[in-house]
């Protein structure tokens, strides 16, 4: 910028198909998303779980793939800001929506038992993050926004 | 004679042990090829143990804990045990937050 100044804030959109093939791209485009705020090997692989874990449920619940053929494809929004050190992933289907939110983040619930699912993704995504906040609504979809404040350790 | 037998690419039966290589990245995606295939190869009569070797592996989330937790299932009413060799911090990090170190055994 002309007055030499850093800017502070940064911010990224993608849309994908909800195929498991794009779980790699999806964690992969966060994690170079990021590389401007100077992260940690630690603070990357942990973002890139997290995204892994939202974006997995986005595709497998929210959309129930895995189980049904021949449905049309939903997609994903991937969308991440930065504001100073602070990450923020929002990870948004349109898919079926979660019931009851609380119980869905519970450890070792899960849906879908068949799939060999842990019912470990949102422990992971609490674990991993600062802060997991999700917006539900059956039939209309869900967003998970992810946030993380990097370089606490190095201060 | 020869015990030790290589199946295909990343799977190995070695003294009654299935060694499975992990991919790279273990995610859900690659999750389902595994698990077919190593429920393929438990049902060899010569099998009752499985090792995971993490040794390639640079990536894991909560997939591979269902991986681990499913296989587990399988070999545990025999009396099999579930073993996970070449684990990095990260790896072993996962396995214990998800409280499978009950169940499986790290050896590095």
């Amino acid at each position: 910028m002309s007055n030499g100044k850093l800017r502070e804030t940064n911010e990224m959109e993608i849309i994908f198909d909800a195929v498991s093939e794009n779980e790699g791209f999806a964690r992969v485009a966060v994690a170079a998303f990021m590389t401007g705020l100077n992260p940690t090997l630690e603070e990357v692989s942990d973002v890139k779980t997290a995204v892994s874990e939202a974006v997995t449920n986005a595709i497998i619940h929210g959309y129930g793939f895995g189980i049904k053929e021949n449905e049309e494809i939903g997609k994903v929004r991937l969308h991440c800001s930065i504001e100073k050190n602070v990450i923020r992933i929002s990870v948004e289907d349109k898919g079926v929506g979660i019931e009851d939110v609380h119980k869905a983040m519970e450890p070792l619930f899960t849906t879908k038992p068949e799939l060999e699912r842990s019912g470990m993704g949102f422990a992971f995504m609490e674990a991993f993050m600062d802060t997991v906040q999700v917006y539900s609504v059956v039939g209309e979809g869900t967003r998970v926004v992810l946030e993380k404040m990097l370089g606490k350790d190095c201060e | 004679m020869e015990e030790r037998k290589i199946l295909e690419g990343t799977f190995a039966i070695l003294d009654r042990h299935l060694m499975v290589k992990m991919p790279r990245e273990l995610d859900h995606h690659n999750a389902g090829r595994i698990r077919e295939r190593a429920d393929y190869f438990l049902l060899m009569d010569n099998v009752d143990h499985i090792v995971f070797d993490f040794e390639d592996t640079l990536f894991m989330d909560s997939s591979g804990i269902g991986v681990i937790m499913g296989r587990y299932k399988k070999v545990c009413c025999f009396g099999g045990k579930v073993y996970a060799i070449h684990t990095n911090e990260r790896i072993k990090k996962i396995i214990k937050m998800s409280g499978l170190q009950n169940i499986v055994e790290i050896i590095s």
